[in-house]
């Protein structure tokens, strides 16, 4: 057999008897740490982290004040109202636990499969996952209303001896997105743990070394302690694995269980499972893209990773637009007058620009991946990513806002506006998620350090161990 | 094998070592496939107080040093299993039965009666219950591992050796401790020098 030579430059020659490399010009396990610790050890992050977090944390300031402007005046200040109690809060809500699905996919569900490209990019997928859910908890947490009560979420012992009402899936909610926050932050923290100690090690401060030390919980590699951690690990993304199917399936109960025309149908578990891949894999790209133009980490993350992540994306792009066909089909084919007439309007009705701003961005966008030339090239990743990013969040409006305003009942039906304040929110929220992003890339270790070395060529053990076999 | 004693308790070793300045005796590798040979040959030779520090898992490593297999996952089914009991009394508690516990906490039971639905109902307890479920085992995972591993560990021998800075770098580091029992201490150096290492570091307790 002839081996072909791969292109290094880019890394996406397909040989079918050559495992493409998983990650670019580096032999030795040294410069694969000195690489990845530059982001952190670097005197000066590049002159674009400092634009980005002036701009994000002026709009978390935004955030906070419009956070402040609504607890002190009242949800009046917000464009919902009689029929549309769900506007913006609730749309952002299901926006960004969206985005979050990626994270946990990406390190729980590629690793069960042994998809080993994914080292390359579950660290900041992860990081991004617990922003995402960070801002996706605000929003039901302001829309109550009276935001002092929010206690009254969970079942907490009080004076009134009243609990919550475990028949609705408004509480499911609750307990989902608490678990999956929770569970993604302990993922996210065990997979920290050894590159903690990474930074410690080379640390040439003595804040630093106290801060990272402290966070390390002093690891020391210990192959005792790794054989304990990888198990802890395995176990994780075994319990991780339905546990990001089950988020956003019971976020789609808050909708389908209620009785709404557009809302009550049996493919909204699935369809917003996808949804939520496909619009957290873009938000991915959106970061991934710039992270390693600015950082120099393009030998970890190379155009076939983010290859991969656009087959993904096109892959649940199609079934979300199967599944936006098959909402169409099933309310004509039910012969059911209210359901026809919830997908006729979404279409030509009052909000159909905002459906076909969805359609055009969820499912038109992303067919172009059927193409290789745009699976690899990155403006036209990014632009597309951020199109993704736009029509996910008009599903979400197109879901909440056509099936409230116009029900069963023409007299009760209204329109919904949103107000300066809804808007200047939900930017804030970017603010929130963007402040956050920028201080891990400074601060903690962007990339998997430990788990890209065990991936490399020169990490296995038997490379000149000849005859004798490990015990397994 | 199961009346050795465990090589873990490295912290709270009550043996005397046998040399006063020394803790343990550290060969620094420079590949996984050396530090396997070295690991294999040092079991072979009876140690059993002995450790590989490594950046990364190596695979196979643990079972070359004869490291038992952990018991963690049946401590993570007992955890789940205590979230999925928890779910099911919090929600029929809450929702199913006017129960008083005031003689033991001062709380009461509520019969939610919600459109006709059954108090008990059954497939509305079932997101509930998976999510404790889940939520009691990846805590049971998380800190069962740190606890097994004796972690947090503000202070240890090799951390303290600034010679041995590279383990989380590109360095596999072997270690012997003085407490074992087959450590003497120029037998050991000795024998660590057969196996080739880049160095040998002694250790400060």
């Amino acid at each position: 057999m002839t081996t072909l030579p791969i292109d290094n430059t880019l890394n996406v020659d397909e040989s079918p008897d050559v495992r493409a490399p998983l990650i670019l010009g580096h032999e030795t396990f040294g410069s694969v740490t000195a690489e990845i610790c530059r982001v952190n050890e670097a005197a000066k992050p590049p002159r674009a982290w400092y634009i980005a977090m002036a701009m994000s944390v002026t709009l978390l300031g935004a955030l906070g004040m419009m956070v402040g402007y609504l607890i002190v005046t009242g949800v009046g200040v917000w464009g919902n109202n009689n029929p549309a109690m769900w506007g913006f809060p609730i749309v952002n809500f299901v926006f960004w636990v969206g985005i979050g699905h990626a994270g946990t996919l990406i390190s729980a569900i590629l690793f069960l499969f042994r998809q080993k490209w994914r080292t390359s990019i579950n660290r900041f997928a992860e990081a991004m996952t617990i922003f995402a859910v960070i801002c996706a908890g605000l929003f039901p947490g302001i829309h109550i209303g009276r935001v002092w009560l929010a206690y009254w979420l969970f079942p907490i012992p009080n004076q009134m001896d009243m609990w919550p009402q475990f028949r609705s899936p408004l509480l499911w909610d609750v307990f989902a997105v608490g678990t999956y926050f929770t569970v993604s932050l302990l993922f996210w923290y065990v997979g920290l743990i050894p590159d903690i100690a990474t930074l410690r090690d080379r640390s040439t401060t003595k804040v630093k070394a106290f801060c990272y030390g402290l966070f390390s919980l002093g690891w020391r590699g210990s192959m005792r302690h790794w054989h304990r951690y990888e198990r802890a690990y395995l176990l994780l993304a075994a319990l991780a694995t339905p546990l990001v199917l089950s988020v956003h399936s019971v976020v789609s109960f808050d909708f389908a269980v209620a009785q709404l025309p557009g809302w009550h149908t049996t493919i909204f578990p699935p369809y917003f499972v996808a949804g939520a891949i496909f619009s957290g894999f873009a938000m991915v790209l959106t970061l991934a893209i710039p992270a390693r133009e600015l950082w120099g980490l393009k030998n970890f993350i190379t155009v076939r990773h983010l290859e991969n992540m656009a087959k993904i994306i096109l892959l649940t792009g199609s079934m979300v637009g199967y599944a936006y066909g098959m909402e169409f089909f099933i309310a004509w084919y039910s012969g059911e007058l209210y359901e026809s007439f919830a997908f006729v309007n979404r279409a030509f009705g009052q909000y159909a620009w905002a459906y076909w701003i969805m359609v055009s961005c969820n499912v038109i966008t992303p067919q172009i991946f059927w193409f290789k030339f745009c699976r690899r090239n990155i403006w036209v990743l990014f632009i597309a990513s951020l199109f993704v990013n736009v029509g996910m969040w008009f599903e979400r409006f197109v879901i909440a806002i056509t099936s409230l305003t116009q029900d069963f009942l023409p007299s009760s039906w209204g329109l919904y506006e949103p107000t300066w304040v809804d808007f200047v929110t939900f930017l804030g929220s970017f603010g929130l998620f963007m402040t956050l992003f920028l201080l891990f890339i400074r601060f903690l270790p962007v990339l998997a350090i430990a788990e890209i070395k065990g991936i490399m060529p020169a990490a296995d053990p038997h490379a000149h161990d000849h005859g004798e076999e490990a015990h397994e | 094998m199961s009346t050795a004693p465990k090589p873990e308790t490295t912290m709270n070793a009550k043996v005397t070592p046998t040399s006063k300045a020394a803790w343990g005796l550290a060969a620094v590798f420079t590949t996984p496939a050396t530090i396997m040979h070295a690991a294999k040959a040092t079991r072979a030779r009876g140690y059993k107080w002995f450790d590989c520090h490594t950046p990364f898992p190596v695979h196979g490593l643990d079972w070359a040093m004869g490291v038992n297999y952990t018991i963690l996952p049946i401590m993570v089914f007992c955890g789940g299993f205590t979230g999925l009991c928890l779910a099911i009394f919090l929600q029929t508690f809450t929702n199913s039965f006017e129960l008083d516990l005031w003689a033991i906490v001062p709380v009461v039971g509520y019969q939610f009666e919600v459109s006709g639905k059954p108090l008990i109902s059954t497939p509305a307890f079932v997101p509930v219950a998976f999510e404790l479920t889940v939520l009691f085992s990846a805590l049971t995972t998380v800190f069962g591992m740190l606890a097994l591993n004796k972690l947090p560990c503000l202070y240890h021998p090799v951390l303290k050796s600034t010679k041995l800075k590279r383990i989380t770098d590109d360095r596999f580091v072997l270690v012997i401790e003085a407490c074992d029992p087959e450590y003497a201490k120029e037998d050991t150096a000795e024998f660590l020098r057969s196996l080739d290492p880049e160095s040998i570091v002694e250790l400060e307790a």
